[in-house]
């Protein structure tokens, strides 16, 4: 956990925080800082930013350091925060939606979550599903994690769990031009 | 009852098991489920995190396919393309403007009308316990199970429409039924981290090593899940788990459906028993006298 400097917040930032929490569909000012999204949090224990610090943040208009946590990558979106939140606040709305804006600016504050994201919809893109032999080749090749998980290889292969080849649906050009006009407006800024 | 059924990617893989246990439960309850044609991925979690649109227009999809089929029902037995497509389902609702917008990036019309639900929920829920019960030929008498709901099943709440959120029951109530014990136990609704013990595997081995630790630490002879995700990381993984924590466990998983298809008489040949990686043999010889195994 670094130390903030809270006075260089200001209100530089308030119009794109403004922005985020509308398309997250968040109130900010209604978290009274609590901490019980934190508390409850599976992967707390990890986070450098809580997520009731990544609140804290954008109230105060943080804005890059909240975009710059390392959280909003390891946030596995599992509702426990935005379920148990007495201001009902969708925190894990908020913490997807800072997660596709660090994106946009190509803050990757942890590779491998998003090497691993990326080759997800890669395969889906060329194949319409996601076939998982492939993805954990390309992802152990490519993050140099040659041999992770090749312990259960033998028994997924021989019990049928797993296939060479990818299933592919028939239609993929209809997959493809979905990507194309949900991410032509996304290029990184 | 008819139902368009939406497997996803992994019932034709790691989780091929739950499709086989899935199918031969349905035919014993008479549900009839037909498969969507030529269904695409739902873009998981992978989708959600990157792009708001994608990951609505990728469920959407294959929900439009049920639709123009005239499926009112869409059963989606795993737990993350069954939060895809329900939170697909009430975006639109919620906006006729995004049905536009939907229905033109995937070039069908999805007018968000069917129903979608877990199978759990089709099985729990739709299908009435006292037909199920009717089924029964082989309870599974003394059986301590774990029912694991893990995220996606029970929240959002108001997507899922869980029963509890906190505390489901629905599998519980199942595992009662067949004549199983189901254990109060705490780790029910927690995390296991889903995809992310792929990239950050520190982090997703502590949150299925706690998870194991809990049930067993309940006496739980065995854990339920109704996610081919949750089974692959709490089965797949025991043994990495123990490796890095000092651990025994030696827990057998099961996709709820296959419990049932025991119930009902069917032998672990008929499914996939020999596909998961902690051997349930010795617990099956124990509790039916080795007639499942």
């Amino acid at each position: 956990m670094d130390i903030i400097e809270l006075s260089a917040g200001g209100t530089q930032h308030q119009v794109e925080i403004a922005r985020l929490a509308s398309i997250a569909g968040v109130e900010l000012s209604s978290c009274y800082q609590c901490g019980k999204c934190s508390a409850g949090c599976p992967e707390g224990f990890a986070m450098d930013e809580s997520p009731r610090r990544i609140i804290r943040l954008l109230q105060l208009g943080l804005l890059s350091e909240a975009l710059q946590a390392r959280s909003i990558w390891l946030c596995a979106a599992c509702d426990t925060c935005s379920t148990r939140c007495p201001k009902g606040v969708d925190i894990a709305a908020l913490m997807e939606t800072l997660r596709q804006e660090a994106k946009r600016k190509a803050l990757i504050r942890d590779k491998n979550i998003h090497l691993f994201h990326e080759l997800f919809l890669t395969n889906v893109k060329w194949f319409g599903r996601s076939p998982e032999v492939i993805l954990s080749a390309m992802y152990n090749l490519m993050s140099g994690n040659l041999f992770q998980d090749m312990d259960a290889a033998a028994h997924l292969f021989k019990s049928g769990k797993a296939h060479f080849l990818p299933r592919r649906i028939k239609n993929t050009q209809a997959i493809r031009q979905i990507f194309q006009r949900c991410l032509e407006k996304e290029e990184p800024q | 009852m008819k139902y368009a059924y939406y497997p996803g990617c992994s019932l034709d893989a790691t989780g091929i098991e739950y499709d086989i246990a899935n199918k031969l439960v349905a035919r014993t309850l008479g549900i009839e489920l037909v498969e969507i044609p030529d269904w695409n991925c739902c873009g998981a979690t992978s989708a959600h995190t990157t792009n708001h649109l994608l990951a609505l227009a990728l469920p959407a999809r294959n929900l439009a396919i049920a639709e123009a089929h005239g499926f009112e029902q869409v059963a989606v037995p795993c737990a993350a393309c069954f939060a895809r497509c329900k939170k697909t389902a009430a975006a639109v609702q919620a906006s006729p403007d995004l049905q536009v917008q939907i229905s033109e990036v995937i070039g069908m019309t999805y007018a968000a009308k069917s129903e979608i639900l877990s199978y759990l929920d089709v099985i729990g829920k739709k299908t009435g316990l006292d037909h199920i019960k009717k089924h029964v030929v082989q309870p599974l008498t003394g059986l301590k199970i774990a029912a694991y709901y893990g995220c996606l099943l029970v929240r959002p709440v108001d997507i899922t429409q869980s029963d509890d959120p906190e505390n489901p029951m629905v599998m519980d109530r199942l595992l009662q039924v067949i004549g199983a014990e189901p254990i109060a136990w705490d780790y029910k609704t927690e995390c296991c981290g889903a995809s992310q013990v792929v990239p950050v595997p520190q982090l997703g081995k502590k949150l299925i090593h706690d998870i194991l630790k809990n049930a067993a630490s309940y006496g739980a002879d065995a854990i339920a899940t109704a996610c081919p995700l949750c089974m692959l990381n709490l089965d797949m993984r025991q043994k990495q788990i123990n490796a890095m924590f000092g651990t025994q466990f030696h827990i057998p998983v099961f996709h709820f459906t296959e419990l049932m298809a025991l119930s009902f008489g069917y032998s672990a040949q008929d499914f996939g028993l020999a596909k998961h990686f902690e051997s349930a043999e010795s617990l099956l010889e124990r509790m039916i006298g080795g007639k499942g195994a």
